[in-house]
């Protein structure tokens, strides 16, 4: 009894110890990257442009360029994604056209970043011939957010209750009206928190914008949606690697690094208070 | 009322959107050689303080990359520490594009190795064995008991072609470990006792932890170091090169302003404090055939030719 | 009236039915255009020295350029694998932790931690493999450049984390409680319960998860770009420089003239990514789907 007992015990910590290796983690890098990226954040770090090769100056083309293309990507992602969720939940039967298109979200959602990347260079920068542009990149991003934004919107479509439906039905409403009106409104929460985190990823890809508008230093900011663009993913991967004097700039990717996690961070948080906000006037 | 609303936000959205889209952008579009980055990003910077208005972008991406912007008719400029291939003007050929060439600046491609190391004299041919894998430890040319190991750049780069097909006359061993960047192989070298690297001359100035080598084409013609201006100004580096830039046809406008400002006095004293050598008199006159430019050899053409320049666009 | 209300019900749904195939049209799509793109490379290289030579030099110019991709291949396999090893045995015991030790403050702690985790974007990580990761295993192992392919392991173990716990967690979770109870019934601690019952009732769930983690870490790009080194030779340690295919991707693609053998190949190059993706995810579904029948 005291062997399995102390068993048990000592199982029981092996997985606390896996536990604390995750918070460790997570600990370091946020330590790190705040630690020393904090020193350098000040109001003329967001607001000035890259001066001197930059390696003076700030990040705010790329702050721009990053806010640019995520809003891009969110006027690709949340209408289709909307409606693609909308129709899985509410209009499609359980059948092989549905388990089709379940099958290619999945699937779509695994595709390798990279992957997404090639697809713009040929899809947009090519054959639309948009060039490396916000545009290009945006809808790349786009694209490649869509599985997230149709599993989320579905997520809170399936919140909704059966109940609100029928009861619009049985006051003889169409089935766009019942969705529109006893529907929607009561999943557009859900659906814009799930798509505002995944759109905090997308504004956290490198590899997609790769080549398709990504660029390395730009005097002034991206004047139209067909301009290239920094963006603070890609300003913190050539901070680090490609730059002229890596050492003498890591201050500054480190300070990058630390805006890039900072905007993520507080999307995601605005996802949540927007959710706890939409919910409070529902229910009043 | 509401759907009215959205109705209206949704076309003025939509509008914008056109209207951004057609907005015009003009700007020079410099690309490539991460070996002139530096220097070609310094210029920009100076000539667009002085003329309000003027806009470049320049990227870097490696030679190959700059290239392969022009050819597909993606930047105005290409930056390239390599001269162009016969096959890629045959692909610019096909769609259109004329490249022409105007020389920058000249580099003493510096071969570099850790501090601690030794050695610090090798020929162009030991330089080639050891890039081409075929001498592996360092006591095969006289130094420490330890495996060479090889820094280099990526294959978009000029640096890595012209390593290649000057100086190795060979390919790459497998083992070498492709870079980003000219800096990220001196950061690397500071840290690998056993590593040897190349990057520009434009990279050693300030660096520390680091060793240039001096290099010789056979040991009784003499070692010379890339850090000496006369002896690559003169050729006696043996690693001496030319650095690029590539555009469609002779240019005009702006970016044939902004190349002459390069190759001004004012440029070229630009060129020299971030590392590299000005261009001498040979390229000078080749630079000024290309543009057009008939010109005393040694005078700034920015001074005579400018506003020529500016009237012709 | 009707008429018109049922034509713009069937309009409105005839819209929402498109939009649905979107995604279908999405994936054949990007699947068609890889191929389109990568077939004229075939032309030029046989599909045998593509998949089996070791040997890639695409801008050779002393020997015929050489296409071969193998050693990127085993690379990515390797740095996959490596990763899976360091993050599958946390994963799980995370996971199990949560789902069976934890009381429900812990559970409110741990779950934004692997959020925050998850949220962190590649490039980050990759760039905390050259300034932290990297210079440690240099010091752990007396190696001059902490550039390799266990940098990127660890890196992308990081990255599969998330995905692997919370997946297993939920995993474990619906284990139907009847299972636990009757272990518990029959004299068995909770911990033998959890080792001999609910992991494997769960196993398939949990087999989903680390496919799902392994699909994530041989698409992954950054992280492996900017950690493991980039050195083309096929792989024989973890401590050596490797190359995989979504480095060669992100490194040449910039640089190749379009349509040229070498600017295929790479296509090629993400048609074998899209492929093995494909399956490592089907195999995750398949894995799932059985599990949930195994639990209904």
């Amino acid at each position: 009894m005291k062997i399995k007992r102390f068993r048990e015990v000592l199982g029981f910590n092996i997985l606390r110890l896996c536990v604390w290796a995750v918070i460790f983690i997570l600990i370091v890098i946020l330590y790190d990257i705040i630690s020393k990226g904090a020193g350098v954040i000040n109001w003329k770090f967001l607001t000035q442009a890259p001066k001197n090769g930059m390696t003076e100056g700030g990040i705010f083309p790329a702050i721009v360029g990053t806010f640019a293309v995520t809003v891009i990507t969110a006027l690709l992602s949340i209408p289709l994604g909307m409606g693609c969720a909308i129709y899985l939940n509410e209009y499609a039967k359980d059948g092989v056209m549905m388990r089709i298109i379940r099958m290619a979200i999945r699937n779509l959602s695994g595709v390798p970043s990279i992957v997404y990347g090639l697809f713009g260079v040929i899809l947009f920068v090519q054959m639309a011939n948009l060039g490396t542009s916000i545009l290009s990149a945006g809808l790349t991003l786009g694209l490649m957010t869509l599985p997230w934004t149709i599993t989320a919107s579905e997520e809170a479509l399936k919140n909704v209750p059966k109940s609100y439906r029928e009861g619009a039905l049985a006051l003889g409403a169409t089935k766009w009206q019942a969705i529109r009106t006893n529907v929607l409104p009561y999943a557009v929460s859900g659906m814009l928190t799930g798509t505002i985190l995944g759109l905090s990823r997308a504004a956290g890809e490198t590899a997609p914008i790769l080549f398709t508008g990504a660029a390395f230093f730009l005097p002034h900011l991206p004047k139209s949606l067909l301009s290239q663009f920094m963006a603070l993913p890609y300003h913190l991967y050539i901070m680090s690697t490609q730059h002229q004097a890596i050492s003498k700039v890591r201050p500054i990717a480190y300070g990058t690094a630390l805006v890039l996690i900072a905007l993520i961070f507080v999307m995601n948080i605005s996802a949540v208070v927007l959710r706890y906000r939409l919910r409070k006037v529902k229910t009043e | 009322m509401n759907r009215l609303r959205v109705i209206t936000i949704a076309v003025l959205l939509m509008f914008l959107c056109i209207g951004l889209c057609m907005a015009e952008d003009k700007m020079i579009q410099i690309k490539g050689s991460d070996t002139l980055i530096n220097v070609v990003q310094k210029l920009a910077e100076i000539y667009m303080a002085q003329k309000p208005g003027a806009n470049i972008s320049v990227t870097g991406g490696g030679s190959g990359t700059g290239v392969a912007a022009l050819v597909n008719n993606k930047c105005d400029i290409a930056n390239s520490s390599r001269s162009i291939k016969s096959s890629e003007v045959e692909q610019a050929n096909n769609k259109g594009i004329d490249p022409k060439r105007v020389v920058v600046a000249i580099d003493g491609l510096s071969i570099i190795v850790n501090a601690a190391n030794p050695i610090d004299k090798l020929t162009v041919d030991q330089i080639g064995k050891i890039y081409r894998g075929e001498v592996k430890n360092w006591n095969e040319l006289g130094g420490a008991d330890s495996p060479v190991s090889l820094y280099g750049r990526q294959s978009n780069s000029g640096t890595y072609d012209f390593m290649k097909e000057v100086v190795m006359k060979g390919e790459y061993s497998s083992s070498l470990k492709s870079m980003n960047g000219n800096a990220q192989i001196v950061e690397a070298i500071k840290q690998d006792a056993s590593g040897i690297g190349y990057v520009g001359v434009g990279y050693v100035k300030d660096a520390t932890g680091i060793k240039v080598l001096n290099v010789a084409v056979t040991p009784g013609m003499g070692y010379f170091s890339p850090l000496n201006e006369m002896d690559v100004k003169n050729g006696h580096y043996p690693i001496t090169r030319p650095l690029n830039q590539y555009m469609n046809g002779v240019p005009k406008g702006m970016a044939r302003d902004f190349i002459i400002f390069e190759l001004s006095k004012e440029g070229q004293d630009i060129v020299e404090k971030e590392g590299f050598f000005a261009v001498p008199a040979e390229y000078q006159r080749y630079n000024n055939d290309t543009l057009g430019i008939k010109g005393e050899v040694g005078e700034s053409p920015v001074a005579k030719y400018s506003a020529q320049g500016r009237d012709g666009n | 009236m009707g008429k018109h209300n049922n034509l713009k019900e069937n309009f409105i749904h005839g819209l929402f039915f498109l939009n649905g195939l979107l995604v279908v049209v999405l994936l054949v799509g990007i699947f068609a255009l890889l191929v389109a793109k990568s077939v004229p490379a075939f032309k030029d290289i046989s599909i045998r020295e593509f998949l089996f030579s070791a040997s890639w030099n695409p801008t050779a110019t002393f020997v015929s350029p050489s296409y071969g991709i193998k050693s990127m291949l085993v690379s990515t396999l390797f740095v996959s694998i490596g990763a899976l090893v360091i993050a599958i045995p946390i994963g799980i015991g995370s996971a199990a932790y949560l789902s069976d030790v934890a009381d429900r403050r812990t559970r409110e702690i741990v779950k934004p931690v692997i959020e925050i985790l998850a949220g962190i974007p590649s490039v980050v990580i990759g760039f905390l493999g050259i300034v932290l990761v990297g210079p440690m295993i240099a010091r752990i192992f007396h190696i001059p450049n902490g550039l390799n392919a266990l940098n990127g392991s660890i890196l992308l173990a990081v990255m599969a984390l998330p995905t692997i716990i919370s997946m297993s967690e939920d995993a474990l979770n619906s284990v139907p409680k009847s299972f636990e109870e009757a272990s518990l019934a029959l004299g068995a601690t909770k911990w033998q319960t959890l080792i001999s019952i609910k992991i494997p009732a769960a196993l398939s769930g949990i087999i989903a998860a680390s496919m799902l983690g392994m699909g994530r870490a041989i698409g992954e790009t950054m992280t492996v770009l900017m950690a493991t080194g980039c050195a083309i030779a096929m792989p024989k340690s973890f401590l050596q420089s490797v190359q995989t295919m979504t480095s060669t991707i992100a490194i040449e693609l910039g640089e190749v003239p379009y349509d040229t053998t070498h600017y295929y190949a790479l296509f090629g190059i993400g048609l074998v990514l899209f492929i093995i993706t494909f399956v490592v995810n089907m195999i995750a579904d398949i894995a799932l789907h059985r599990y949930q029948r195994v639990i209904k």
